[in-house]
């Protein structure tokens, strides 16, 4: 047994081929997350540009064609190459197999494929750089996008490969929770992240194609004039504007709910109680998943679609605010009368139901027909999406990398800088986003270069905030790295959390997950049952479960040992 | 990894599953998935094809008369009998006789191959006569009892794109499909595959299947209304 607790996931082969080769979904999701910090940096600097550039109108630090590109490449990269990868295909990856008690997700190879897929995605958008300038914003609207330089092809060709790796990720995912549950995990015991990510899953295996023909559909016009999208040709725009947001809708809903399944997480765990109305928290997730497909229209309400679609996607818009309200009650819910332990990811959860909140309010607002029209395109928009993605999503994995880092890394970061960073990415989200749904609110639209001088207080604060902000991440990737060298030495179960990632993994995972596959007698949340029962039970005896190569070989049901 | 060659424990089993039927429903169900994000992507088509022909109809109408539904018919029954094939192969590698696997999935591969022959010949001759996708339409010429002129009307080109946008994309499909049953005959001559194991044969067959759903559906609506 001692033995054993020297191997883990890291150390069981040091080489680089071992790295680029693993079918490990653990090595995999590191990977994953480090492809995303990666990108994440650099749309963050993007932004910080894009903020130094409005401290001022007219020109500051650049001229209004690198600002187009700036904001271009920053949203580009945000949305496709950090959001909507991000918790999934990193934290989902590492976590989803432990928490499930499975040895890994059901396809490892398909895993690694998808992995290799979202990089050369990543790179073909990136080579669109180096090809030209891109300024049309995130949505390639057409047939702007059909008619500028060719650098917009390999942006959407980039969208299309990582569109695939998103869908062979979900695809991975929903097959893992359906077929490699432990013994004993039924589904009304699954963790609640289990369930976000499944939810997310359905999203991406469902609306991705739809962006994948799109993109098809996009490239061919290009070449041949097919004339679907561009009006000049006898097609029709609006269509375009259909098919984008049927998918880009519906991945909001993947940016955001895995983000509920860490908050629930850290909430159940911090609060040291029963997440209350589970059914309702976990079903919730699947009914976000679902209507989520029903509302794209609210992104078109001054697209030119009739009046009558625009009041049905409005009232389905409302809907949506059911299931989210549902969550967040729930979550204010299980901590009354919990004992709450304000450690750095619990303060990362308080912050996401601040912020989220914000965001999920104003986007009720905004899905008022009237309200919208005056609305659309200013700056109220540009806060409202960002307190949901980076206020909800961006929020919720700082939370959900600090929770899981020991697991990840066997280290413990400095908790008095979490607790600092935490307070000050606080402060510096609200000040930079806050006073723009004031401005937007006054008329200031959104993505000019250039604005009236009776904005320019609000264009400071929010620039000055970007500072803090900014500074507060680097502070976070500071501590973090520094946890790497000299980080206390992590336990198993630092939180006292009960998934079976904390309970029946080692501080760092075995390759092969756990030592023996775990038996499950109980919810994930069951703090008020007697902390014997969520003890390790090993199996072995040939009628639960089988040992986990590497383990008692001798076990007369056991498998062999690996080499 | 290792080989696994304890008793009890197949070859074909992977490291992560327990029993060969969780990793058979596994698969079995992530082809379902797969299979779903292709009708999707299909999907996408099908709402372009209908949304242009409910703002055309009559345009659609007449543009359809060009196409030779005798070919598309012909076809229709080839795939049809590719489909009876491949689920034949199926059959015959849960009973076990591989031989009858082989030769069915030859058979497969030949209406595959008969299905593009016959594609190729109907996209020739339309362009023989200017019917391009997009801006290179340009209808002319007299065959088949149709002066090709008179289509070269507004949205004619519309149709005509989203004919061989659909069937292109479907027969990129067909050529996959050869490739994959090419290489799986040959995993079976190799004798890979038995009763006990037989997840890619079956998996390839559905896919098959959704090709040849597919194209059911690219018919009559390209074809016949």
């Amino acid at each position: 047994m001692a033995q054993d607790e020297t191997i883990n996931y890291l150390n069981h082969d040091r080489s680089l081929k071992s790295w680029l080769l693993t079918k490990d979904h653990k090595r995999i999701g590191l990977m994953y997350l480090g492809a995303v910090s990666l990108a994440f940096l650099a749309g963050g600097i993007l932004a910080l540009l894009i903020r130094l550039e409005l401290l001022t109108p007219g020109e500051t630090i650049m001229g209004p064609d690198a600002y187009n590109q700036s904001f271009t490449i920053h949203a580009v990269l945000m949305v496709f190459v950090v959001l909507i990868p991000a918790i999934p295909a990193a934290l989902g990856n590492f976590f989803l197999p432990l928490q499930l008690g499975a040895r890994d997700v059901a396809f490892p190879r398909l895993n690694l494929f998808s992995f290799y897929l979202y990089l050369t995605g990543a790179v073909i958008v990136l080579s669109a750089l180096i090809v030209g300038r891109i300024d049309g914003g995130w949505t390639f609207y057409a047939p702007y996008s059909e008619r500028v330089g060719d650098s917009i092809l390999f942006v959407t060709t980039g969208v299309f490969v990582m569109g695939f790796s998103s869908i062979l990720t979900g695809l991975n995912f929903i097959v893992t929770v359906h077929k490699m549950r432990t013994p004993g995990l039924t589904w009304n015991r699954l963790p609640l992240f289990v369930w976000s990510i499944y939810s997310t899953a359905i999203v991406q295996v469902l609306a991705t194609p739809v962006i994948g023909i799109t993109m098809v559909l996009l490239f061919l016009e290009r070449f041949l004039s097919i004339g679907i999208f561009d009006p000049a040709l006898g097609g029709d725009p609006v269509l375009f504007q259909h098919f984008f947001w049927f998918y880009s809708h519906p991945a909001v809903y993947i940016m955001i709910l895995p983000a509920f399944g860490i908050i629930s997480e850290l909430i159940g765990t911090f609060s040291r109680h029963r997440v209350s109305g589970y059914t309702f928290v976990a079903l919730s997730s699947v009914a976000i998943a679902f209507l989520g497909f029903l509302v794209w229209g609210h992104h078109m309400f001054v697209s030119g679609q009739s009046a009558v679609s625009s009041v049905v996607f409005s009232l389905l818009t409302y809907l949506i605010g059911i299931p989210t309200g549902v969550k967040v009650l729930n979550w204010v819910t299980t901590m009354y009368r919990g004992s709450i332990s304000f450690k750095t990811p619990m303060i990362y959860a308080l912050i996401f139901l601040f912020t989220f909140s914000i965001g999920g309010f104003s986007g009720v607002m905004v899905g008022v027909l009237g309200i919208d029209i005056h609305l659309h395109d200013t700056y109220f928009i540009v806060a409202h999406f960002h307190y949901v993605m980076m206020g909800g999503t961006v929020i919720a994995m700082l939370g959900g990398i600090h929770y899981w880092w020991p697991k990840m890394t066997g280290r413990m970061y400095n908790e008095t800088l979490g607790k600092i960073a935490a307070i000050l990415v606080f402060i510096g989200f609200n000040l930079t986003f806050f006073p723009q749904f004031i401005m937007g609110s006054r008329g200031m639209p959104r993505r000019y270069y250039d604005y009236l001088p009776e904005f320019q207080f609000m264009h400071e604060l929010s620039t000055y905030g970007s500072w803090i902000l900014g500074a507060a991440l680097f502070m976070i990737l500071g501590y973090m790295m520094a946890s790497l060298i000299n980080g206390k030495k992590a336990p198993s179960n630092p939180w006292g959390a009960l998934t079976l990632e904390w309970t029946h993994a080692a501080a760092l995972p075995h390759p092969h997950n756990f030592l023996a596959t775990p038996i499950v007698v109980r919810g994930p949340y069951d703090y008020h049952l007697a902390r014997e029962m969520f003890e390790l039970v090993p199996s072995g005896d040939g009628q639960h479960g089988e040992v986990i190569p590497g383990v008692e070989a001798s076990e007369p049901d056991g498998r062999p040992e690996e080499a | 990894m290792t080989s696994h060659s304890a008793e009890g424990h197949p070859a074909h089993l992977e490291h992560h599953f327990v029993s060969s039927e969780q990793q058979f429903d596994a698969a079995k169900m992530g082809m379902w998935l797969f299979l779903v994000t292709e009708i999707l992507l299909f999907s996408g088509m099908f709402v372009t094809y209908t949304v242009f022909r409910s703002w055309h109809p009559e345009v659609f109408a007449h543009s359809a008369e060009l196409l030779d539904w005798r070919m598309g018919g012909i076809n229709t029954i080839v795939l049809l009998a590719s489909s009876f094939t491949v689920a034949l192969a199926v059959h015959f590698a849960q009973k076990d006789n591989m031989r009858l696997v082989i030769i069915n999935l030859m058979v497969t591969l030949v209406f595959a191959f008969l299905f593009l022959v016959i594609k190729y010949f109907e996209y020739t001759g339309k362009f023989a006569h200017g019917v391009f996708p997009g801006a290179a339409f340009d209808p002319h010429g007299v065959a088949g009892g149709h002066n090709y002129a008179d289509y070269n009307i507004p949205y004619a080109a519309q149709f005509f794109s989203i004919y061989f946008v659909m069937t292109g994309i479907h027969a990129f499909h067909v050529i996959v499909g050869i490739g994959v049953i090419a290489w799986i005959t040959l995993r079976v001559s190799r004798g890979e595959f038995s009763s006990a194991y037989y997840t890619p044969v079956e998996l390839t067959g559905l896919y098959w299947h959704l090709v040849d759903i597919i194209w059911i559906f690219l018919f009559p609506l390209l074809y016949l209304i």
